[in-house]
């Protein structure tokens, strides 16, 4: 390989974390405009022309709040596993089917899945190692909700692999030419959906965090630097999902404005449903993984199989 | 390969300066023993944090362990169908996600998904 090659995938690197850290620095300002209107209030206004630097004096003002030091942590595993939460949400960005200056992944959906497998484990230690009663709860039922989802989530992903037969992300853009698959595999889109929402830790099933009961979850004994990081992992990674979820049901990846554009829609959805759904109840959010999610995937996983053979 | 540990290892030494950096920015006005101690609305923590948790945990993470070896048992059958016979891997395919299914629904069966009992 040249080196200019080299050279330009750096690039390339540095551009698309740069793109990942303003994106989510404005989606922040997004969610909370969306659901200042929601409430019928106007979000932040003030900063900057009507707002637009919200995020930027947010950043700056968490940046330089004081770093705790709390009594009887673990403070290596305290200290390091915002880092390595945030480290794992940038490189499942490297997954984006760039056409050019990125690394072009041929199991890309195996790279997936073993990130975000990864990110429950700094949850944990995050909750546990801060030495707090609802750290260790929040982290707790993390742990738990995020398990029993991956299982419904990568049988979901099995099924619309099945569709394709090829573990490359690119290939999603081909085989949608003429028909989305959210309308080829209607119910299961849905359920991608919903499953992408609490793998996510996303409103309906926050329990990670909810703010009613646990003060602020596993992420409670955190304050500035590590506090951004964690911040910053879960909205790249919801970012990540919305990414995921036009590459594999509406459309795949092209180099149009409107991809970028069904992109913001979906994070517009997911902030929809934080500004319009309760939260729901933990043993339901159980059940809903494991006695609906699960059966329907694998009975549809059946089901796509069979369709397959008969395409094949 | 040598690229993406390159790229990875440019990705933590990133995310590392940015933990780094906010330490060394951040203002400590003063020590106070309140602000160590874990939160706790206001109060000391009476119980030691690191508390025994609900078994019904431990079970789901029993449970994931083995629908997720499966999961990993699912995949080969991707690359798999170019390489053996078509009829075969349809069978081998169709055979397993039944077992699955059907484990699914003994585990069902036997009051195992249940949260409270």
């Amino acid at each position: 390989m040249f080196m200019n090659d080299i050279y330009m995938i750096f690039l390339g690197l540095l551009i698309l974390i740069i793109g990942i850290l303003v994106g989510v620095a404005y989606l922040t300002l997004l969610e909370r405009k969306v659901l200042g209107y929601i409430q019928i209030r106007k979000g932040p206004n003030k900063v900057g022309f009507m707002g637009i630097l919200q995020p930027f004096s947010d950043a700056i003002k968490l940046f330089t709040k004081e770093q705790t030091y709390p009594n009887f942590s673990n403070y290596l595993s305290y200290y390091f596993s915002p880092i390595l939460s945030f480290i794992l949400s940038l490189m499942i960005w490297l997954l984006i089917p760039y056409y050019f200056n990125m690394i072009s992944f041929n199991l890309g959906i195996l790279f997936f899945l073993c990130c975000t497998s990864l990110g429950v484990y700094t949850v944990m230690v995050a909750g546990w190692s801060s030495n707090s009663n609802y750290a260790l709860l929040g982290g707790l039922r993390a742990v738990a909700q995020t398990i029993s989802y991956e299982v419904s989530l990568a049988l979901i992903l099995m099924s619309s692999i099945i569709m394709i037969m090829d573990f490359n992300l690119m290939m999603f853009f081909v085989y949608q030419n003429y028909v989305w698959f959210i309308i080829l595999m209607f119910p299961l889109s849905l359920c991608w959906m919903s499953s992408s929402l609490a793998e996510t830790n996303r409103t309906p099933f926050d329990f990670a965090e909810g703010e009613s009961e646990l003060v602020s979850g596993f992420n409670i004994e955190y304050s500035s630097g590590g506090f951004a990081l964690i911040f910053l992992a879960e909205y790249s990674s919801i970012l990540f999902m919305s990414l995921l979820f036009i590459l594999m049901y509406m459309g795949g990846f092209s180099l149009s404005i409107i991809f970028y554009l069904k992109l913001v829609f979906i994070f517009f959805l997911f902030i929809w449903v934080r500004g319009t759904l309760p939260r729901y109840r933990y043993d339901k959010l159980m059940y809903l993984a494991w006695k609906s999610y699960l059966p329907i995937s694998l009975n549809f996983l059946l089901f796509f199989l069979g369709f397959k053979i008969l395409l094949l | 390969m040598i690229l993406l540990t390159n790229i990875f290892i440019i990705i933590m030494l990133i995310s590392n300066i940015m933990m780094f950096l906010s330490i060394i920015l951040s203002k400590k006005s003063f020590m106070d023993r309140e602000k160590c101690s874990p939160f706790e609305c206001g109060f000391d923590p009476k119980s030691s944090a690191r508390i025994p948790f609900s078994l019904h945990f431990f079970l789901i993470t029993v449970i994931f362990l083995i629908f997720d070896v499966e999961i990993a048992l699912i995949f080969p059958i991707i690359p798999l169908y170019k390489l053996v016979n078509f009829i075969f891997w349809t069978k081998i395919s169709f055979f397993f996600i039944l077992i699955l299914l059907i484990g699914l629904y003994h585990e069902w069966n036997q009051n195992m998904l249940n949260w409270t009992n």
